[in-house]
């Protein structure tokens, strides 16, 4: 029929759309990724889960890597090679089922993806465990369009905080007055913590939900207004790093930028708190 | 359970001339309506695509001064620049058309009601009425949408998923305003739309089945909009019912996504005893069997058009329908896997990675299964099996991209990046997408009884393959490097100083693969007019609709319904003349045939495929 493509064609297109898979999708897709290793890759990692998260991610990188090359590897080559040649002797293979090939393509991915799932559940059941008794408490505040900070002081122990309380001016956090736990606590608009001290983030909201995102800590926790919600983590660098928003948030959601400095030591992080204050 | 013939026949007699409106306006013959659905689909996409190109160019180029754009949305730009509530508006206004306006309408609503009568012999759906108001109830929800841009406040900017409070309470984002509401009406109107399409598909199916035509030898695209049909009809409603409770607490005082005590706009907010948590269980409960929604139905295409152009049987015929199935059953189970870190309970963590590694299986069984239909086939590149296989290659990216976010750990640092972006695009935009080409460029003859133009298929696929790589893979790295989604500009930040240049990149691709489609547009539009004539059956395949005459009368078929022998995937058969024996064909069409293992056995024992079940 005329409307079909001439055999010489469709060996031609065979050809080149192999040759585009192999090339552009398998060596440019492992190459570009090799490459990105070097120039967008994760941000150097700055604490403990940051570094079992990273190991995870690089083994199902490679497991997925490899699964990547196998299929394209046949797409391409099939594609290719099983083009309509226009030879009248060339005759599709009548060939629909096999048991046996089916089973493998069902249970090789199956037991891949159960030792994923049994390694994730072990890295994340480690990553919500509960936090070491005495560990740095911080409580977080998000609100459009920014963050604030506050430790429990001398104490220990949080004042009751609420909306309720909130004076934009003298009390943005919303610490309650009358709560005698609350009087020595601090409030801040940065974040800093102890190198290789764990530290424990409570968090809410006053509006909308925000995330607490630190990439470098590998650490992310919705926000959320009415409930809170807790991440627990060590830092292994010292130094500034960001906070950014990672929720949708409003028109500033793009700005919702802070950050966290890694205080090399606990003397250092006391003087730092000890102006705070004022 | 097929009807008698006659049954069906009695209305073909009646038949009339109609007026141009009956016919094709308030049209109630399947495939008018599905051509309606598609070319408004068509429309939206334009539409999601200009606004796909305007957030590449933020994001590319940020600080560049739009002279041009300002005419169409003035109260989006301010000193020529782009003001980042409109850029918000712009990003929920893609993501909403893209998935529910154009892809869930074009490849269930349009090739859904186009195939589905023809594929199982039929000669329309069973409740042909409701099939004209499925359609009917769009165009309402389309002008509702488009509308917001023009409301104080501008579009919703919530996001497609619009969590609240940000969409709930009025003042928390301008497009919350009013646009938000407009946003809620236009998808329930929509979601009814669904509705009645999918009733309309499941009765179909199971009722008006020609003679010969069991469940077993359906083509695997009809069990696919089947399946499909179920899905939209079982999560369709919650997303309904979250939308009518967020109108509430929009505009009635309710609180059911709103906890107490809130502070917006340095006002205290007079709600209470809400949970925000709550729509996204809802929101997601739809949202994941969506996205199964937009992709079985191409799953089906691919593999009518690679056995039809391969000609070579689809290899696992009942391994593909079991993981249809399963694929659809999972999927309800799985939307946990969005809120990994929500603030949901970690133990139900663990929960939902593992059902979203499950549903990873019957996955990786049909790729399998489509490498091995290409296994020794002979494949006629037309340029629907051209994205047919480009499918199965972005399919099978976006896919493995996914087993990164289903382990909570790693989704941690992934969550709400461009990684996930990058992801979806892939699996689910792009790969649909390609399902959505190559089903136009297969079927368009029963659409218009005439061919696409072969050449300019051709250079639209090459261009829109590597354009989709060209776009989308490198996101992975801007995500890998922490880039959020949503943002307005990722100047504020050191961590993403070094993604200039990527993104740059990333932004001429993607005006690139944008204007590549302009060429399917034209295609499309010319040769519906003036492209060759299609006979009956120009791609010599077995499905039923291909009997039909190119395009279809009214009523499918002439006085006699067809009856169905065989299952539709008897190409090549050893010893048989054509290398392609219809559904229609008489059992001793085929002379010889091998075992039903294709091992070669040497049982003269003649069965064809469809008897065995």
């Amino acid at each position: 029929m005329a409307e079909l493509p001439p055999p010489t064609e469709s060996q031609q297109v065979g050809r080149r759309l192999g040759l585009l898979i192999l090339a552009m999708v398998l060596v440019g897709g492992v190459g570009s990724f090799l490459w990105a290793t070097r120039v967008w890759w994760l941000p150097p990692v700055a604490s403990q889960q940051g570094i079992e998260v990273d190991r995870l991610f690089t083994i199902t990188l490679i497991v997925t890597g490899l699964a990547f090359i196998v299929v394209h590897l046949a797409l391409g080559v099939f594609a290719w090679r099983y083009a309509d040649r226009g030879q009248p002797t060339q005759r599709a293979f009548y060939w629909h089922d096999n048991r046996t090939l089916e089973l493998t393509w069902t249970l090789v991915p199956a037991a891949v993806l159960v030792t994923l799932i049994s390694m994730g559940a072990l890295v994340w059941t480690r990553v919500h465990s509960a936090p070491p008794v005495g560990a740095m408490m911080v409580d977080v505040r998000a609100l459009q369009f920014g963050w604030m900070f506050r430790y429990p002081g001398p104490d220990g122990t949080f004042g009751k905080a609420g909306t309720e309380h909130v004076n934009p001016g003298s009390n943005p956090f919303g610490v309650d007055p009358a709560d005698p736990a609350g009087a020595d606590d601090i409030v801040t608009k940065e974040l800093h913590i102890v190198l290789g001290e764990p530290v424990v983030v409570r968090m809410t909201s006053h509006d909308v939900i925000h995330s607490f995102f630190l990439p470098n800590f590998r650490v992310k926790q919705d926000v959320v207004p009415g409930m809170f919600t807790t991440v627990w983590f060590v830092p292994t660098a010292s130094g500034k790093f960001e906070i950014a928003c990672a929720e949708l948030c409003g028109v500033g959601h793009y700005i919702m930028r802070n950050t966290v400095t890694v205080e090399p030591t606990r003397a250092a992080f006391e003087a730092w708190l000890a102006q705070q204050k004022k | 359970m097929a009807v008698k013939p006659e049954v069906a026949h009695a209305e073909h007699e009646h038949e009339h001339p109609r007026s141009f409106w009956k016919k094709y306006v308030f049209s109630q013959d399947h495939k008018i309506i599905g051509i309606q659905y598609l070319m408004t689909s068509f429309f939206m996409a334009l539409v999601g695509g200009f606004l796909a190109m305007l957030i590449r160019m933020q994001l590319g180029f940020p600080g560049l001064k739009f002279y041009w754009a300002q005419w169409l949305f003035p109260n989006g730009f301010s000193g020529d620049q782009m003001k980042p509530d409109f850029y918000l508006a712009m990003v929920t206004m893609h993501g909403t058309i893209m998935i529910f306006f154009v892809l869930t309408t074009a490849l269930s609503g349009g090739f859904g009601n186009l195939l589905i009568p023809l594929q199982i012999g039929a000669r329309d759906m069973a409740f042909p009425w409701l099939n004209m108001m499925s359609y009917w109830l769009y165009p309402p929800a389309i002008l509702i949408l488009l509308a917001s841009f023009f409301v104080t406040g501008g579009a919703a900017s919530a996001g497609w998923t619009s969590y609240p409070p940000l969409s709930a309470l009025r003042n928390a984002v301008p497009g919350s305003l009013y646009g938000q509401t407009l946003w809620l009406i236009s998808l329930a109107l929509l979601i009814v739309a669904f509705l009645f399409g999918s009733l309309n598909y499941i009765t179909t199916v199971l009722q008006l089945r020609t003679r010969g035509m069991s469940m077993s030898r359906l083509p695997l695209l009809t069990w696919a909009q089947f399946i499909t049909a179920i899905l939209m009809l079982l999560s369709f409603p919650v997303l309904l019912a979250a939308a009518i409770m967020m109108l509430f607490d929009r505009h009635l005082g309710t609180s059911f996504f709103i906890p107490g005590g809130l502070i917006v706009g340095g006002q205290p907010v007079p709600h209470s005893g809400g949970d925000p948590i709550l729509w996204q269980h809802l929101f997601w409960f739809l949202g994941h069997p969506e996205v199964y929604v937009l992709i079985l139905p191409p799953m089906g295409i691919v593999s009518e058009v690679l056995s039809t152009n391969g000609r070579k049987p689809i290899f696992g015929y009942f391994f593909m329908i079991g993981s249809l199935a399963s694929i659809a059953f999972l999927s309800f189970l799985v939307w946990g896997h969005h809120m990994f870190t929500s603030g949901m309970d970690p133990l139900l963590g663990t929960a939902f990675m593992t059902t979203t590694l499950v549903i990873a299986v019957p996955s990786a069984i049909k790729t399998f299964n489509w490498l091995a239909t290409l296994w020794r086939a002979k494949i006629r590149y037309t340029t629907a099996t051209m994205f047919a296989v480009g499918f199965i290659s972005l399919f099978v990216t976006g896919g493995l991209t996914g087993i990164f976010l289903a382990s909570p750990a790693i989704d941690i640092h992934f969550q709400d990046t461009f990684f996930v972006v990058a992801h979806f695009h892939f699996v689910m935009a792009s790969a649909a997408l390609f399902g959505l080409f190559a089903g136009s460029y297969h079927w368009f003859p029963k659409m218009f009884g005439r061919l696409m133009n072969e050449r300019l298929g051709k250079i639209h696929f090459w261009l829109t393959f590597i354009g989709v790589y060209a776009t989308f893979f490198p996101m992975h790295f801007a995500g890998t490097a922490g880039m959020m989604r949503r943002i307005f500009s990722t100047q504020m930040y050191q961590f993403l100083q070094p993604l200039a240049g990527l993104n740059i990149f990333i932004s001429i691709a993607g005006f690139m693969l944008g204007i590549a489609q302009l060429l399917f547009a034209y295609n499309f539009i010319y040769s519906a007019f003036r492209g060759p004539k299609a006979g009956s059956n120009p791609w010599q395949a077995n499905t039923l609709e291909w009997q039909a005459p190119s395009p279809p009368p009214h009523g499918n078929w002439g006085a006699t319904l067809p009856v169905v022998h065989r299952w539709p995937y008897d190409y090549s058969v050893p010893g048989a003349e054509q290398d392609f024996l219809p559904q229609t064909a008489p059992e001793q069409a085929a002379p010889t045939a091998l075992g039903a293992d294709g091992a070669g056995s040497a049982s003269l024992q003649v069965k064809p495929r469809g008897e065995e079940a």
